[in-house]
């Protein structure tokens, strides 16, 4: 099913300039793959050699950081949104 | 005792107020931790204070050395004024797009500021700052993002505090900057209670840090990997500026006029109380609203302020 994905400014380049990806998928892990292949410049932006999550990127669903939600295993429903985001600090 | 010989001994030992009228499930209890009683006007004062005494016990930090750091203004704010009393020379390097209180607090302690380009956040900040102190090995810098006294100044003084006061305490709510106050906080009340929820809460980021290059740019503070952040954790919350400002407001009906940050935390809170059958959360108020008045957080049109609070550094 399809979701809304949303790139931050930083990923935009690789994605021919789009602030907002559709993509289809069951799991994060299935929407990133698909997200891939539309913009295969985002490849190395999302995922790791191994195909893990890229350290610096934060991927929320809805508010909630996957990280904590199974990871690319986190389960996905249309009416979902993911948002990416670079990792930065406050203080 | 309410009687001091040092304004120093004034940091921590903060109120913890029941806030549960804002409560959306009446099982669940909300408290705030209201770390704006601070002298400094903020949970910073905690860190801040702990990474200087450390530097001063071990010699790193000698009597009138320059210190600097880079701040996106609580502990620059925090270390202004410890800097002030202790008579330490202080340099902050504060992104140019923090509200202009921020920025009047450090002059009020005296501070000289250093601008950095907003577009790269506290991030850039803090590059700049690292560069400043390879090039000068005389000043002490505390690097706050990788200094191991920031989470202890709330393993044993926070953390602490909320167990002797609310030891049914179930969720632990804060924002996540250096990751100190999460740390700290969290590895106490879980080593007294592993069943205790430690839930970080976040602005988002895409569109204020644009200066950006590349991912690469970005930066996990080792405050945060050291204590093994991810493991330690249990959910995190990103909160917009919306939902902040409207969380924000909503304290002052049970009296607590605080910073935007903690409305996010406050919202994350009652997401959580949402989820929950019953339990207990503490959410830490980082800071008061003194800050924020110019951006009209409480009074102006929701859609005004919160395209205002977008463009500015708040957490």
């Amino acid at each position: 099913m399809p979701v809304d994905v949303r790139l931050p400014t930083v990923l935009r380049p690789a994605a021919g300039g789009a602030a907002k990806v559709v993509a289809e998928g069951e799991t994060v892990g299935e929407v990133f793959a698909d997200v891939v292949r539309q913009h295969p410049g985002l490849r190395d932006q999302l995922l790791t050699p191994e195909g893990t999550l890229h350290r610096h990127l934060n991927v929320f669903l809805n508010d909630d950081d996957i990280r904590y939600l199974g990871r690319l295993d986190a389960k996905v429903s249309e009416t979902d949104t993911l948002t990416l985001m670079p990792a930065v600090a406050g203080g | 005792m309410a009687r001091y010989q040092s304004i120093l001994e004034m940091i921590g030992d903060t109120p913890l107020l029941d806030i549960s009228a804002l409560s959306p499930n009446r099982r669940v209890s909300m408290l705030a931790k209201l770390e704006g009683a601070n002298p400094g006007g903020s949970v910073k004062d905690r860190a801040a204070l702990r990474m200087v005494e450390e530097a001063e016990k071990d010699g790193s930090l000698r009597p009138g050395q320059q210190i600097l750091e880079s701040s996106s203004g609580n502990t620059g704010i925090a270390l202004a004024m410890i800097a002030r009393v202790k008579g330490y020379p202080l340099k902050i390097v504060l992104p140019e797009n923090v509200s202009v209180e921020r920025r009047q607090a450090l002059d009020v302690w005296a501070a000289d500021i250093i601008d950095s380009p907003g577009s790269e956040g506290s991030n850039g900040a803090m590059r700049r700052a690292r560069a400043l102190a390879e090039q000068h090995p005389d000043w002490w810098f505390p690097y706050q993002y990788g200094n191991p006294a920031n989470p202890q100044a709330h393993y044993e003084g926070t953390g602490p505090e909320i167990w002797r006061d609310c030891p049914e305490v179930t969720h632990f709510v804060a924002g996540l900057g250096t990751a100190g106050t999460l740390m700290g906080v969290g590895r106490y009340l879980k080593e007294r209670n592993p069943e205790v929820q430690v839930w970080a809460v976040q602005p988002p980021t895409g569109e204020m840090v644009d200066g950006l290059k590349n991912l690469d740019e970005g930066f996990i503070p080792p405050v945060f990997t050291d204590n093994d952040g991810f493991d330690l954790l249990d959910r995190s919350k990103m909160i917009g500026a919306r939902e902040s400002i409207e969380w924000t407001r909503r304290l002052t009906e049970v009296g607590v006029f605080a910073g935007i940050s903690s409305g996010a935390v406050v919202a994350a809170a009652a997401k959580c109380a949402e989820e929950i059958e019953e339990g207990v959360i503490v959410a830490l108020i980082a800071d008061g609203g003194w800050k924020y008045l110019s951006t009209g957080a409480w009074t102006g049109d929701l859609d005004e302020v919160t395209e205002r609070a977008r463009r500015i550094v708040y957490f």
